[in-house]
């Protein structure tokens, strides 16, 4: 039976196109691979489903054995966030148009280009830096890949980052740059969260290709020491590569302002679902420096002018630059990112604007803070852990209990806890990571509040 | 034949240049008054200078405008959906049925923390699981990841595997050199690059291939591996690809395939049966998962049983009937992105395997190979099209022809027909990776999706093309006519002093310097 996907299977076609070929059988058109390479077998694989909607109650069966965080009460965070989406994020990233093309060009996909360059227009506007990438795969891999630039740029083999890094950064940075160049970590003050700047002055030389601060830090603390950072990186001849949510953008100084090189974070918390990690997305700036855009090959859009007077066009800004021309000669690795994250976070950014930006970020930040001392007033909970200000997440101890049983505890009533730090910040104790959004009210945090008080009681 | 096509042409302005000062599109919950009133001061603890000075630059619109907007530009791109999409060669543009699509929107993947606990994440993790099986068996190989979000990610995963295994025995410094070919992948070079690796170049044959000799010149003691695509992007299969790996496996390296496209391939010959080591799949290319613009997107890395310990953190392991997530591998990689990967494009290639199923998946390579073997036919047709070796008459999923010959004639190149195929409905024919070793190359890939009509279509379109190239060289070098805009001036997209990535960038190049400033 011919299959729905597959309309030249019908026997009558084929026997035609053969015709025409000139070939007598299919095996003829693969005589090319020889025949001791041929698997003669078939394929241990699932027997196929070829009705869709058997298809469908069977994927939806396996499915169905999750509990998604988005249908219970949860708080975890630590790189990926459940922030509202807005209905129109989700129509647009729907549209078969966008999310069946690719590689079009300037001519067929105008409406595409058009969107991935408004992405980078306002990114450039949240971060105040003149050049913005199409969005790398996440916030880990925009900044290694921001450090490996500075390692080019500056012929240097030490970067400084910090040691309030979550683990799947400080891995994905050890697999990508570590064979050549020396990660320091630089301790963050135990008391603050802050980084401690005197130790990163002790570290800092004339061999340090690039200094990496981020706001808020894997503890949830917004380093606003971050222009002191750029500044003493700088005095060294070294790079600044700042990291910052873009949700508190609309409050807090951007890290162009302060001299930033390079600028990264994720856009998935701009209208993009969890998708179980899915949704990350990692935007990645810097300034209009033809060296620095050389050293960086993810794709940049850039805007012309056409044939017809007052009508824009877009295409590839200097494609030569990419891995695609160089290939083993000097370039970093590129090609297919998270575009279509970014058409939706343009979107999400237009439906904000300015001021939803920064009610965004007040509501962040008022909730957070709420919720942290409110956890702090539990018997046996010492939280927030750290001084520092927070955006939308905080770190709390537990004076007697561990993290894993009190997660267990809470699970069992419909809560996910906080991210257990116990592996990626041994000396914190029984410390975890608490994320808040707007997607909270106050009937959860105080429902959270009265199961966690019964739960350590 | 004339072309029927009109795209939408909307002139839509910039997004920075629609809706009204005060206009807003949405508004986010408000913290309620007891939170607002405990915490007044949204600001605290931030120093004044570290507060933003001036509100970013965003749009101020509503809610409709900005809808409106992005459907226009909707409207203005020709994804698989709306058109013929096989130009795009090499890309393995197919069809991404509809029902992955819904399957993915479901809160049982969307509403997923990457961070959830095990026993809260059963089903996605037995996907995760249910999909490796499959590619092992596509592969012959032992263990995948899911973990890279690219081809070019998976390339250098497993670019990263060769050096951790190199590094295990002690030879990590000595072995500093990966062999590729010029008409494999770009990134089969930029991956191990981007790894640390020296590149050797093979360059091909009279064949179109790399010769068995041009190999053995290559490898020393100072190979690490080779990394390699074959069929190569010509469509041409190298029949001495089991001596290949021979002869590095004999010199002491690895061998990695680069099977982002197996779409001629799957259940017709196996990595493992060829010699590889490793292997990795695009996911969005010959498992369906739609290319969403350029991504989300995911390479699967593939390896034997002695390299999984080497594989990135976590990996699925299925113990009875439970599944879990194994952190614990001290001889990892370490990681390539964040969580698992990109685990929705699972679901859909999962999805799409399993509605094929084993028969299915030889069918499909199998009219992948029929469908390019007839657009060649239809394509032979064209004047001055020639076939750049003699294996290019019998390609396996795409090939490339070039037409030279034609450009001789007419002036007019592979990249003038190619763009004006878009005023037909469809999308330009992809040319060639650089360097363009085939002089005025294309590239068609017509995956299983398509019919003959459509072929049909696509070959009339070409040759309505060549034969207006023919009548009117400029009539084709000024289109195409029929699109959302129309031609650029492209030297502004390679000239720093012109080159607009943004309205920032444009501000900044225009403000007239300051004394002082």
């Amino acid at each position: 039976m011919p299959h729905p996907y597959i309309p030249n299977s019908a026997s009558e076609v084929r026997a035609e196109m053969l015709r025409i070929i000139g070939a007598k059988s299919i095996d003829d058109l693969y005589t090319t691979v020889p025949k001791e390479l041929r698997y003669t077998e078939r394929l241990p694989m699932e027997e196929g489903i070829p009705e869709e909607g058997r298809l469908r109650r069977h994927v939806t069966s396996i499915l169905n054995k999750n509990t998604p965080a988005s249908e219970m009460l949860s708080f975890l965070g630590a790189g990926c966030y459940q922030h509202e989406v807005p209905a129109v994020c989700d129509e647009i990233n729907r549209r078969g148009e966008f999310v069946t093309s690719y590689a079009g060009d300037t001519y067929g996909d105008h409406g595409r280009l058009q969107a991935l360059w408004e992405f980078q227009d306002l990114m450039a506007e949240l971060v105040e830096l003149d050049v913005v990438t199409t969005p790398n795969y996440d916030w880990s891999t925009a900044a290694a890949m921001a450090l490996r630039s500075s390692v080019m740029l500056t012929g240097r083999k030490r970067v400084l980052v910090p040691a309030a890094l979550l683990l799947d950064r400080r891995l994905v940075f050890a697999d990508y740059l570590s064979h050549d160049v020396q990660l320091d970590e630089i301790p963050f003050n135990e008391e603050t969260g802050l980084l401690d700047l005197d130790a990163l002055r002790a570290a800092l030389a004339d061999d340090v290709a690039a200094v990496y601060i981020e706001y808020p830090n894997a503890l949830g603390v917004v380093d606003h020491q971050a222009p002191e950072v750029v500044e003493l990186a700088h005095e060294h001849g070294a790079l600044a590569v700042v990291g910052a949510d873009p949700t508190g953008l609309g409050l807090l100084a951007a890290p162009g302002s302060f001299g930033a090189d390079f600028a990264v974070g994720d856009v998935q918390p701009l209208g993009m679902h969890m998708s179980y990690g899915g949704g990350l997305s990692g935007y990645l700036a810097f300034h209009n420096d033809p060296a620095v855009i050389e050293s960086c090959p993810a794709f940049i859009f850039a805007k012309t002018e056409t044939l017809e007077p007052g009508q824009n066009g877009f295409g590839y800004l200097n494609f030569d630059r990419t891995h695609y021309v160089k290939r083993g000669e000097g370039s970093q690795n590129g090609g297919t990112t998270t575009a279509l994250w970014a058409i939706t976070a343009a979107a999400y950014l237009g439906l904000l604007g300015p001021q939803g930006l920064r009610e965004l970020g007040e509501g962040l930040m008022q909730r957070s803070r709420y919720t942290a001392e409110r956890l702090g007033e539990i018997p046996g909970v010492t939280g927030p852990r750290f001084s520092g200000p927070i955006l939308k997440e905080f770190v709390i101890t537990y004076d007697n209990h561990e993290v894993a049983a009190v997660d267990d505890a809470l699970r069992a009533r419909g809560i996910f806890g906080g991210k257990d730090l116990s592996v990626d910040f041994p000396t914190l104790g029984r410390a975890s990571l608490w994320a808040v959004t707007e997607v909270h009210t106050k009937d959860d945090i105080d429902r959270l509040v009265e199961v966690l008080t019964e739960v350590l009681a | 034949m004339t072309a029927q096509f009109q795209q939408a042409r909307w002139n839509e302005p910039l997004l920075s240049d629609i809706g009204t000062p005060g206009e807003r599109g949405f508004i986010p919950s408000a913290p309620e008054a007891e939170i607002v009133a405990r915490v007044p001061d949204t600001l605290s603890g931030i120093p004044a200078s570290f507060q933003r000075a001036e509100p970013p630059r965003l749009p101020e619109v509503a809610q409709p405008q900005l809808m409106r907007h992005f459907m226009r530009l909707s409207q203005e791109t020709m994804g698989n959906d709306v058109a013929v999409d096989f130009g795009l060669g090499t890309c393995t543009m197919k069809y991404s049925p509809k029902v992955n699509e819904h399957l993915v929107r479901l809160p049982e993947v969307s509403g997923l923390h990457p961070l959830q606990h095990v026993d809260t994440v059963q089903g996605i993790l037995e996907i995760l699981w249910r999909l490796e099986q499959m590619l092992c068996a596509i592969s012959g190989l032992d263990r995948f990841t899911l973990q890279p979000p690219s081809g070019s990610a998976a390339v250098y995963t497993n670019a990263s595997i060769v050096r951790a295994y190199h590094r295990s025995r002690g030879e990590g410094e000595q072995r500093n050199e990966i062999i590729s070919s010029i008409f494999s992948h770009p990134c089969d070079q930029s991956g191990p690059y981007s790894a640390g690796y020296k590149i050797v170049q093979l360059y091909p044959g009279p064949n179109g291939y790399p010769e068995v000799d041009a190999l053995k010149a290559a490898l020393s003691d100072r190979t690490a591996g080779i990394v390699i695509t074959n069929p190569e992007d010509t469509g041409i299969y190298n029949p001495h690809i089991k001596e290949f790996t021979r002869l590095v496996h004999e010199a002491g390296g690895l061998c990695v395939y680069d099977q982002a496209n197996a779409n001629g391939m799957m259940g017709i010959a196996r990595a493992k049966e060829a010699g590889f080591d490793l292997c990795h799949f695009n996911m969005h290319k010959t498992f369906s998962s739609p290319h969403n613009g350029m991504g989300p997107a995911m390479g699967a890395s593939g390896v034997r049983e002695d390299l999984v310990r080497f594989l990135p953190a976590p990996v699925v392991e299925k113990r009875g009937d439970r599944f879990e997530l194994d952190w614990n591998r001290p001889d990892s990689i370490g990681k390539i992105r964040s969580f698992v990967g990109n685990a929705q494009i699972a679901v859909r290639s999962y999805s799409w395997i399993l509605a094929l199923g084993p028969d299915g998946i030889r069918e499909v390579a199998e009219t992948a190979v029929l469908n390019a073997n007839y657009l060649a036919a239809l394509l032979r047709e064209v004047p001055g099209m020639s076939q750049p070796f003699p294996t290019s008459n019998t390609p396996l999923e795409q090939f490339r022809w070039s037409l030279e010959g034609f450009k001789e004639e007419t002036g007019v190149g592979s990249s003038d027909l190619s763009r004006n195929l878009s005023d037909y409905g469809l999308q330009p024919v992809f040319t060639s990776h650089h360097p363009y070793l085939v002089p005025e190359p294309i590239t068609p890939e017509p995956a299983e999706s398509f019919s003959k009509d459509d072929l049909d279509t696509f070959g009339n379109a070409f040759l309505d093309i060549a034969r207006r190239a023919q009548a009117d060289p400029d009539d084709v070098i000024n289109g195409p006519y029929n699109n959302a805009c129309r031609r650029i001036d492209a030297a502004a997209l390679d000239d720093p002093d012109r080159w607009v990535p943004s309205s920032r960038a444009e501000r900044t190049r225009n403000r007239t310097p300051v004394k002082g400033d």
